[in-house]
C-alpha cells in the first residue's frame, strides 16, 4: 500500500445507515451530538444557543445542525413552544436523530417541520460525532454520515 | 425500516386529503405518532381534551385545522387561556399577546371544540367513564382520568389530543394497552396526610422520586378526596411525568398491590414519611414578609374549595393593596355565584376568575411582585418575582394581614 499523501487526508468517508422515519422530510447539516436529553424551551429562540447552564452543550447552538440526542424532556407545552419558536426564526435543527422517542417530541418535530428519525442501525452515539456532515433522508429512511478522513 | 400503521380505507382517504386539509394534517400527526410507537392500527376515542395554552405553537396548529375546515368529531374540551374583555379593564396586556389569545380562542371555536377553558374538565364538562379510550392532554388531567376514573389515555400534547378530537381516533399504543398500565414503582406511604395540601406535597415528592413511571402507593391513612387526588395528579407532574398511578383500594384498576403490579415484583421502592414532606415544604418557603397577591385555583378550584375560601374569608377583609384571586371554571363559578360563595369572597375584596390560569400572560402586571399560593405548580412557572407556597388557610391569613411569616 502506498503511503498516504497529505491530499489523501482531505478525502471524505461516507457511510449510509438505515433508520426509522417518524417525521418525514430531508435535512443536511453539521452534526451536534448531545448525550443528555434536550429541552428546546431552554434554548435562546433568537440564536439557538442552549441556555441550560448545567447542560453538556451549554452555550452551543442547535441552529441548522443535525441534532443527535437520546430523548426530549420537559412538559408538552414548553417543549413544543420552544422548538416552534426556533423554527419560526429559521433556527431549528435541520434534522433530529434520537434514541427514545415520545409523543411530545413527535408533535414538536411535526409542528416545526423538522425531519425526525430513530432506530439507526448502529448506535448513533458511536456512528456520529459532532462536526460530521450528516444527511437525514427521513422519507427514504437513510442517514448518510460523512467524515473528513484525517 | 418502516412498517406503517395499518389504516382503514377511510383513514387513507383522510390522509390523502379527501376530507380537507384540516383533517389531513390531523391524520398526518396521528400517523407520525403511530409510526413512532409501532402502533398496529388506530382505535376510536370517545372524547378529547386539548390543553390549549395560547402560545404560538398552539395557535399554528389549531388555525391549520380550523382554516382547513376540520371539525371535532367527538366532544373536545379546552384548557385555560384568558378572557380578554375581563382583563383589559384591569391590566395592560401587550397587544401581541392579546392578539395570539384572541386568535387561539376563536380558532378553537371554529374547529368545534367545547370552550370549557378548564384544566379539570373531567369534573363537569367532559367526563370519561371506566374503560373508555380518550385523548386527554394537560399533565394533571391525564393521570386523573387514567388512574382515578380508569379511562385510557396517553400523555398527549395539546395538538395530538386535538387531532384525535378531529379524527375521532388515536393510534393504539402505550397506556391504551392494558399490559402497559401496571405498576413500576412501589411507594410505601408512612406520612400522616392530614389535608389537601399534604397530597400536594405527596405528589410533588412522588414525582421527584419516580420521575417517569407508574407508581403504586400503599399505606394511605384514609380514602383520598377528589381534591386531594387532583392535587396529587397536578404536583406529580411538576416534579416528574406520572401519567398513571395506582392507590390500591382507592383507585379503580387495582384492589391490591399485587393486582397493581400484575404479579411482577416491583424493582424500585421508596418510603415517604412526614420528614420528606416537611423538607419539601421548607424548600417552597422562598420568602417572608409583605406580599402583593394571592393566587389560588391551580388546578382550577372545585365548588367545595371555593366554599372553603368563602368560609375562611366570611366577614373579613383582604388587606389593602393585596390582590386576591381564585381561578375556577365557568361551570363551577356559575354554581358558586348561585350558592353565594362568590358574593362572600367579593365582599371580602377577593375575586373569582374563570377561563384562565397562572401560566397565562394576562398576569404580566405582577411580574415584579411577590405572591402566595397553595400550589407548587403555580409557583413553578416563575412568571413573578417570587411565589411562596403554603396551605390555603395560610394564604388567606396572609391576604388579610398583608404579610406572610
Amino acid at each position: 500500500m502506498k503511503p498516504r499523501s497529505r491530499e489523501d487526508g482531505d478525502e471524505k468517508l461516507a457511510v449510509s445507515l438505515r433508520c426509522h422515519k417518524i417525521v418525514g422530510g430531508c435535512g443536511e447539516g453539521e452534526a451536534l451530538v448531545s448525550h443528555e436529553p434536550i429541552c428546546f424551551y431552554l434554548t435562546d429562540p433568537k440564536t439557538g444557543l442552549i441556555r441550560e447552564k448545567t447542560h453538556e452543550l451549554a452555550g452551543r447552538s442547535v441552529a441548522n445542525r443535525v441534532l443527535v440526542f437520546p430523548s426530549g424532556k420537559a412538559s408538552s407545552v414548553v417543549q413544543i413552544d420552544g422548538l416552534f419558536k426556533l423554527a419560526s426564526n429559521n433556527l431549528a435543527p435541520k434534522a433530529m436523530i434520537v434514541r427514545n422517542v415520545e409523543t411530545v417530541l413527535v408533535v414538536s418535530a411535526f409542528l416545526a417541520r423538522v425531519p425526525l428519525v430513530d432506530r439507526l442501525e448502529k448506535d448513533p452515539f458511536a456512528a456520529i460525532h459532532t462536526g460530521d456532515t450528516v444527511k437525514v433522508d427521513a422519507d427514504n429512511a437513510i442517514v448518510t454520515v460523512t467524515r473528513q478522513k484525517i | 425500516m418502516n412498517n406503517r400503521m395499518y389504516l382503514t380505507r377511510e383513514e387513507e382517504q383522510i390522509l390523502g386529503g379527501k376530507f380537507g386539509v384540516g383533517m389531513q394534517k390531523a391524520m398526518e400527526l396521528l400517523v407520525a405518532i403511530g409510526d413512532a410507537y409501532d402502533a398496529e392500527n388506530m382505535i376510536p376515542v370517545s372524547r378529547a381534551h386539548a390543553a390549549s395554552s395560547g402560545q404560538e405553537g398552539d395557535l399554528y396548529f389549531v388555525e391549520l385545522l380550523a382554516d382547513g375546515g376540520a371539525k371535532c368529531r367527538v366532544p373536545t374540551t379546552t384548557n385555560p387561556v384568558y378572557d380578554l374583555a375581563y382583563f383589559h379593564s384591569m391590566f395592560d396586556i401587550p397587544e401581541g399577546e392579546a392578539e395570539v389569545a384572541r386568535r387561539v380562542m376563536e380558532a378553537y371555536k371554529r374547529v368545534g371544540a367545547i370552550l370549557s377553558w378548564s384544566c379539570v374538565p373531567y369534573l363537569s364538562e367532559n367526563i370519561p367513564l371506566y374503560g373508555e379510550t380518550v385523548a386527554f392532554s394537560e399533565s394533571s388531567a391525564t393521570p386523573y382520568v387514567n388512574s382515578v376514573i380508569g379511562a385510557r389515555t396517553n400523555r398527549e400534547a395539546a395538538q395530538s389530543a386535538l387531532a384525535s378530537g378531529v379524527i375521532g381516533k388515536t393510534p393504539k399504543y402505550g397506556l391504551n394497552i392494558r399490559e402497559n398500565r401496571k405498576g413500576t414503582f412501589l411507594i410505601d406511604v408512612k406520612a400522616s396526610l392530614k389535608d389537601e395540601f399534604d397530597y400536594t406535597l405527596l405528589g410533588y415528592h412522588v414525582g421527584k422520586v419516580v420521575g417517569y413511571g407508574v407508581p403504586v402507593l400503599t399505606g394511605l391513612p384514609k380514602r383520598p378526596s377528589t381534591e386531594e387526588l387532583i392535587n396529587f395528579c397536578a404536583m406529580s407532574n411538576v416534579s416528574g411525568a406520572i401519567s398513571m398511578f395506582h392507590m390500591p383500594g382507592y383507585t379503580i384498576e387495582a384492589l391490591t398491590v399485587e393486582e397493581a403490579f400484575r404479579g411482577d415484583h416491583p424493582k424500585d421502592k421508596a418510603t415517604i414519611t412526614d420528614k420528606e414532606l416537611g423538607e419539601d415544604y421548607e424548600e417552597l418557603q422562598t420568602a417572608t414578609g409583605s406580599i402583593d397577591f394571592v393566587m389560588l385555583g391551580c388546578p382550577h378550584y372545585t365548588l367545595k374549595q371555593l366554599g372553603e375560601v368563602a368560609r375562611l374569608l366570611d366577614g373579613r377583609k383582604v388587606h389593602k393593596g393585596i390582590s386576591f384571586w381564585a381561578c375556577t371554571s365557568a361551570t363551577t363559578k356559575a354554581l358558586a355565584d348561585k350558592t353565594g360563595y362568590t358574593g362572600i369572597i367579593e365582599k371580602a375584596g377577593g375575586r373569582v376568575v374563570v377561563d384562565t390560569c397562572i401560566d397565562e400572560p394576562c398576569w404580566i402586571a405582577y411580574k415584579e411582585k411577590v405572591g402566595m399560593t397553595d400550589s407548587p405548580k403555580c409557583a413553578y412557572y416563575r412568571r413573578f418575582k417570587d411565589v411562596v407556597v403554603s396551605r390555603l388557610q395560610d394564604c388567606v391569613e396572609a391576604a388579610v394581614k398583608g404579610r406572610w411569616g
